[in-house]
Order: C-alpha cells, then structure tokens, then sequence
C-alpha cells in the first residue's frame, strides 16, 4: 500500500539520511527510529506530502502521492509535532473543527465520546489554555478514537502522555492496524501494540538501515 | 467544497469572537489616527473636506496591515497550517475561507465606521454614502493582496516590516481609486468609473489571491 523508495533528505548543506527505501502492507506498522536530529520527522513529513523528497518516491496504492493529491490526503491522517489546536477553544470545538476541516462527519455526542475515551472528561468546554500539556496531546489524540482513514502518521504521538494515555494510544494503533490500517509513527519508547506487524526502521548518521522483526 | 469554507470561516470568526482585543485594537487604531488630523489641521471645513478621502482611506490601509501579519501566523504556530495543507481539498479554498473571516472581522468594521468618522470631516450626504460604498468594495481588495504578502512573510523573521514594505505598494492602486471615488463624488464628476475599477480589483483580489497565498504557504511548509 505504502511504499517508499531511495528517498533522501537534505536539510541545508546537511544529508540526513539517503537511500530510505520500505513497503508498508495493510495491517503493518512502522517505527521509524533515531537519535534526536537523524530525521525522523522529516521522512515523515516526506510520506505526507508536505515535505517534497531531495530524491526517491512515495507511492500510495501504487502511485506516487503527488499525482494522487486530494486523493491522497484524504486517506491520511496526520499528527505532527504541534497539536494543531487552538488555544481559545474548547476540546470539544477543537475536535469538531479539526473533524470539519478534514471532512469527516463527526457528531457531537461521538466527539464527547471520543474525549472521554482518551480521559477528557469533564473537561470538554473548558478553553485549551487551562490544560496542561499531556492533556493537550490528549485533545489532539482525541481525533484517532473516530478515524477510519486507512493510513495513520504519527510524529511522536507519547510525548507529554502518562502511562495510561500511552496504553490508551497503543490501544487505538493497534484496533486501526486490526481493521487493515497502515501506520507509521515515531517514537523513542518501545511500542507495544496487541494487533498487527511491527517493523522498525532505523535512522542513523550513516546509512539507514531496514529491519524487521 | 461550499461546507469546508464554511467550517474555515466559522472556526476563524469564533477565533476572533474569544480574542476580540485584536479586532479592537484595529477599529481603535482606525478611529485615532482619522480623529488626530480635523485636530492637526485645523478646523477649516473646506481644507478638512479635500483631505476627507486621502485621510480615511490611508487609516483603512493602515488598520488592515495590523491584523496581516497573524492571518497565517497562529495557524502556522500551532500546526492547524499543516493539517489545512493536508486536508483533502484544495488549501486555497480554504484560503478563501480565511480571507472572508478576515474581510468580516478586519475590513467591515472599518466599512461600518467610516460614515460616521467622515462626519468630522464636514462630508456631504454624497460623499458619505461614496466613501462607505468605496470602503465596502476595496477592502476585500486589500484582504485578498494582504494574504499573498502575509503568506510570503510566514515565518520570516522581522515578517511584520518586510510585510508592510511588500504590501503597502500593492495597495496604491486601491488606494488612488477609493479616494478617487468620493473626490470625484465631491467634485460632481460622479464616482461610476472609479468604482468600477475598484470593484474589478476586488474581484481580482478575492478570486486570484488565494492560489498564490496557497502555493506560498505551501513553501513556508516545507
């Protein structure tokens, strides 16, 4: 489904990485790992579309993502660094608007659901301001309770979360990968997920080498 | 197509609704300095009404750049830019969206103030109703060029001045034509022509502005 092929990434006068190349099937998952600065959020903005490749290709069902466009993106779910939410709003508008702005259908009582799955609740009309940061992530992990697109790309979806949330997530995961999703996310700690193949995918200041497990 | 601009400028107005400091700030900014030159030049009705349409529409100009520079910039601080970049439409139409947040919650309220600031400059019934009509026009005009500028300036540091320096100058059109209209209302030549003008540089401004703004933003993504 997902497939990646020599990509290579440069950043200024540096290379990151070169020669990046993996198949992603349905119901696989794929860590990509490496120190702090090897670009791993760079290769996943790449299989976003967001960054364009210095060389290699992504291809999506067989196609590179940039003929696909709209078609693409709308099979795509991704969550960034940033949590894409705003300040002033609430959970719950969060959550709608991010849903509206993704065309998705979502209904009010599935979002309340969704935030009280990932522990939100009681705090759904309160404005982001007021929350701290795991529950922030929380908010924008609150999206993935509902999705049902078939590729999830995660940059470091554990960050600020407590062990519970960090279950709770792995969880999620691993029912998407159970429905035949694909996912590609990264991250320092292990990560265990019930359901689906794991692969790994090290970034390293050398040459990125490819495992599977 | 129609529901995702809808939810951009929904999303936008509510923004703005729970922040209206800035909003204020801009209509404050606008009130000031037009009240400041009946005060500076003096009180001579004849010399207030040649400067009316000059005064009001360089205060307009003015009180749009104050809220350019954040059209993009909160949304590209907090990821919602990338998510918009990924969502599966076109991003200029959700350009678009943001635009009209911006012309209802910037542009009309200047609209709005502009008859009733134009009364201290001793303005005839006409050239009340010609400014007010000019301001409605242009003034997505100059929502639509401001975007291109904002979308290029993102993430630029020292953005808000290079801004103004990149903008400004593409506003002297508007600017020629919407003061041209109520002086030429003024002085009985009927403001028909410079209207139209304005109102082709409005549709221009709105209809062609949010693909360049898209494929800038795209590369302040990068």
């Amino acid at each position: 489904m997902l497939e990646a092929s020599n990509l290579e990434c440069v950043r200024g006068e540096r290379r990151l990485f070169a020669g990046v190349s993996f198949r992603l099937a349905c119901g696989e998952m794929l860590q990509v790992q490496g120190a702090n600065g090897s670009g791993k959020t760079s290769l996943l903005r790449m299989l976003c579309g967001l960054t364009p490749a210095a060389a290699g290709e992504v291809c999506w069902r067989g196609q590179p993502i940039g003929k696909l466009g709209e078609e693409f993106r709308g099979e795509l779910c991704y969550l960034g660094h940033h949590n894409a939410i705003k300040e002033e709003l609430s959970p719950l508008e969060n959550l709608l608007a991010a849903a509206a702005l993704a065309q998705e259908s979502l209904d009010e009582d599935a979002a309340l659901d969704a935030l009280e799955q990932v522990g939100l609740h009681g705090r759904a009309d309160l404005a982001c301001r007021y929350l701290s940061q795991g529950q922030k992530r929380r908010t924008a992990l609150a999206r993935l309770v509902h999705e049902k697109r078939p590729l999830w790309v995660l940059d470091e979806p554990y960050v600020a979360l407590d062990p519970a949330a960090v279950e709770l997530v792995s969880g999620l995961v691993g029912a998407h990968l159970q429905r035949g999703g694909l996912a590609v996310l990264t991250s320092h700690q292990a990560v265990s997920v019930t359901a689906g193949a794991l692969r790994e995918l090290w970034l390293g200041t050398a040459a990125a080498s490819y495992g599977r497990i | 197509m129609l529901i995702s601009i809808r939810a951009v400028i929904g999303r936008d107005l509510r923004l703005a609704m729970r922040r209206q400091a800035d909003i204020l700030a801009a209509m404050f900014f606008f009130i000031i300095v037009v009240s400041l030159f009946p005060l500076g030049v003096g009180p001579e009705p004849e010399q207030l009404r040649k400067l009316a349409p000059g005064v009001l529409w360089v205060a307009a100009l003015l009180a749009t750049m104050l809220s350019l520079p954040r059209l993009f910039a909160d949304d590209h601080r907090d990821g919602t830019l990338e998510q918009m970049a990924l969502a599966p439409q076109p991003l200029g139409l959700m350009v678009l969206g943001k635009l009209i947040a911006h012309w209802l919650v910037a542009g009309l309220p200047l609209v709005l103030l502009a008859p009733v600031l134009g009364i201290q400059f001793d303005l005839s019934g006409d050239g009340l109703a010609v400014l007010t009509l000019s301001l409605l026009i242009g003034t997505p005009a100059l929502s639509g060029i401001g975007a291109i500028g904002a979308a290029l300036t993102l993430g630029v540091r020292g953005g808000g001045v290079l801004l103004s320096v990149l903008v400004l100058p593409l506003y002297i059109p508007v600017l020629i034509f919407g003061a041209g209209a109520v002086d030429a209302t003024l002085t009985g030549l009927g403001p028909q022509a410079h209207l139209s003008l304005l109102g082709a540089m409005a549709l221009g401004g709105v209809f062609f502005a949010p693909w360049p703004t898209a494929a800038a933003l795209r590369v302040a993504l990068e």
